[in-house]
């Protein structure tokens, strides 16, 4: 399928930001800013540092409360979300500088991206009833497939604190993906990465993608890689859009250019 | 070697068959077995009532404090406090409702489980050290309470409360062999359920709480319900332990037996032991009722009679604090972490180099 802009009236599209402005004591961080992300599409916000991407990430799964505009996310329509709610509803996320829980290692990491699904209580698991064995056991399935499928199963008792920078990258991808999202949320997955950390972390991603069917939002500055990969880019400059299509309608875009890619490559 | 080659066409739903070391199960079923057979035959009584009975409550009442503090990272000073609700609500089932112990003892535990409960609901809104402030508000609150009202001590003279009768189920619990084996079945049981809970889903939901909130409740765990659940649970806990503290050790106890300088033995115990280490509060509880018994025989046998007993008694405090400080520069994370470090260098030992 190939990309196309996403236009107002877009039927297929999972999440319609509206018209959000945000601000942080009187600073605007995003100002009266509208998208849509389609179903099943790799959509890529880029910006110079401070364009307000990372903002945005944050008002979509409820960290942050815009100050106006609503966010529709399938057929429900939020004018503030909070994050649990946000992970509930199958938004999955991983933040810039890893929010990993250090002092567990990488598998109970990735089993607690489990949580939403959990049906068990807490007495179930004082006990270790039946009930809460067969789910465990589950859980350590899914999250067993997830390691394997992010090549993982090596670190699986590491703490995750003693661990590179780059695998740590790949730990939080997988606690978002074994919560089986609908929508996943990368704060730049592929930072501080080397070339070919990228490009194992890139073909995750299409993977994900095109395999599990999962929708993507990514934040990511190097455009190479984001050419090869979105199939929809959206630009930010102050926390305005100065520009939405596909890669090749972006990169001709005389605003982008001289907003970002000029300015930087 | 590791991850650098990359498949695409991987299927992520395929079954993997996962095989998990048990070593760590034999050496306790072996120490159980040892506590419950060996131990009574050839310890005498005063060994077990005057030092196993208290290490295995004192232990009890970490693994409460470490639920809370070690696993969900929520910071409290009222471990005393809620022992004591333990105690008093034992003794009022015990007393008005005639029930027999284990099952006063259990009513007790979900009597201070609510007390926790209670204390808990700030932890949804405050944390770190203001959250100490307000345990410390209820360890005041709970000694106050258990001093101003008179019924909860059955308007007894000197206000310590002691049990009617000690006997479940036709066994008399009365001897010192009885209570012996009384605490150590709560403190095994309660083990394994502490084991199965930290080792949970539940468990896990706490340590992220404990580590990162924010990132926890956008991976989808319900923070606050985390936080007041580890509070309820540990106040559970530290209840049982200060009930079988005053009917199983000491017989009879007043408010006094469970005051600031508890909660604060308690911390040290689990500092030592390990935060977020169920073994680590076994190994504190030994570390802080044993460790003053070994230096105190040291002392008697090298300066009994030379040095004034005063000073003595004072440099053994002096010897106990250095000892702490010592350990925990040489490993913050407690006997526990040291132990399995030294244990996986002895696993490798020959291939050190």
């Amino acid at each position: 399928m190939t990309a196309n802009s996403a236009g107002a009236g877009d039927q297929d599209a999972i999440l319609r930001v509206r018209n959000i402005s945000l601000s942080f004591q009187g600073i605007k961080a995003i100002t009266d800013l509208s998208f849509n992300v389609r179903r099943r599409e790799i959509c890529a916000l880029i910006g110079p540092n401070g364009a307000g991407k990372s903002s945005l990430l944050n008002v979509v799964n409820g960290v942050y409360t815009p100050d106006s505009g609503e966010i529709q996310y399938g057929n429900e329509t939020f004018r503030r979300l909070k994050p649990l709610d946000a992970a509930r509803r199958g938004i999955g996320r991983t933040f810039q500088n890893n929010a990993l829980f250090k002092k567990m290692s990488v598998r109970d990491n990735i089993m607690t991206g489990l949580s939403r699904h959990s049906r068990t209580n807490f007495i179930e698991h004082a006990l270790r009833l039946p009930r809460a064995r067969r789910e465990e056991a589950d859980f350590t399935r899914r999250s067993e497939s997830v390691l394997e499928f992010l090549d993982l199963r090596a670190h699986r008792h590491t703490p995750v604190g003693s661990l590179a920078y780059g695998v740590q990258k790949r730990v939080e991808l997988g606690r978002a993906l074994v919560s089986d999202p609908t929508l996943l949320l990368l704060d730049e997955p592929m930072a501080g990465m080397n070339a070919q950390e990228k490009a194992e972390m890139a073909a995750f991603i299409k993977d994900i993608n095109q395999h599990l069917g999962i929708t993507i939002v990514l934040i990511e500055h190097d455009v190479s890689v984001i050419m090869n990969l979105s199939d929809h880019v959206v630009v930010l400059d102050y926390g305005r859009k100065v520009g939405d299509g596909t890669p090749a309608e972006v990169r001709a875009n005389p605003a982008v250019i001289a907003a970002y890619l000029g300015a930087t490559h | 070697m590791t991850d650098t080659t990359l498949t695409l066409d991987r299927n992520i739903s395929q079954p993997i068959v996962v095989r998990e070391r048990k070593s760590g199960q034999y050496w306790l079923w072996l120490l159980l077995a040892g506590a419950y057979l060996a131990l009574p035959t050839f310890g005498n009584e005063y060994w077990l009532n005057a030092i196993v009975v208290p290490f295995l409550i004192l232990s009890l009442a970490g693994i409460g404090l470490n639920i809370l503090t070690g696993y969900a990272g929520q910071t409290s000073l009222g471990s005393g406090g809620f022992m004591a609700v333990g105690a008093f609500a034992t003794y009022a089932f015990l007393l008005h409702l005639q029930l027999t112990f284990p099952i006063a003892l259990f009513l007790g535990g979900l009597i201070a489980a609510l007390v926790g409960f209670l204390f808990g609901l700030p932890s949804a809104k405050i944390k770190g050290f203001y959250l100490m402030v307000t345990s410390l508000a209820a360890q005041f609150f709970l000694e106050w309470l258990f001093l101003k009202v008179p019924w909860f001590y059955n308007y007894s003279s000197s206000a310590t409360i002691s049990a009617p009768r000690l006997d479940t189920f036709g066994i008399n619990l009365n001897n010192s062999l009885g209570k012996y084996y009384l605490v150590l079945t709560v403190v095994a049981v309660l083990t394994w359920v502490a084991l199965n809970l930290v080792r949970s889903q539940t468990g896990r939901n706490w340590m992220a709480v404990r580590d990162m909130d924010t990132a926890a409740a956008v991976a989808g765990i319900r923070i606050n319900h985390s936080k007041i659940l580890a509070f309820a649970i540990s106040s559970f806990y530290l209840g049982v332990a200060g009930a079988l503290w005053t009917f199983a050790y000491l017989g009879s106890a007043g408010v006094q037996s469970f005051g600031l300088s508890r909660s604060f033995q308690i911390l040290f115990i689990i500092i030592i032991g390990g935060l977020g280490s169920i073994s680590g509060c076994f190994i504190g509880a030994a570390f802080i009722s044993l460790l003053p018994l070994a230096l105190d025989v040291i002392a008697q046998t090298l300066f009994a009679g030379r040095v004034d007993a005063g000073l003595l008694q004072n440099i053994q405090k002096a010897i106990f604090g250095a000892l702490i400080i010592w350990f925990l520069i040489k490993e913050p994370d407690g006997m526990a972490r040291l132990i399995s470090s030294w244990r996986s260098r002895l696993s490798i030992w020959p291939l050190r180099f």
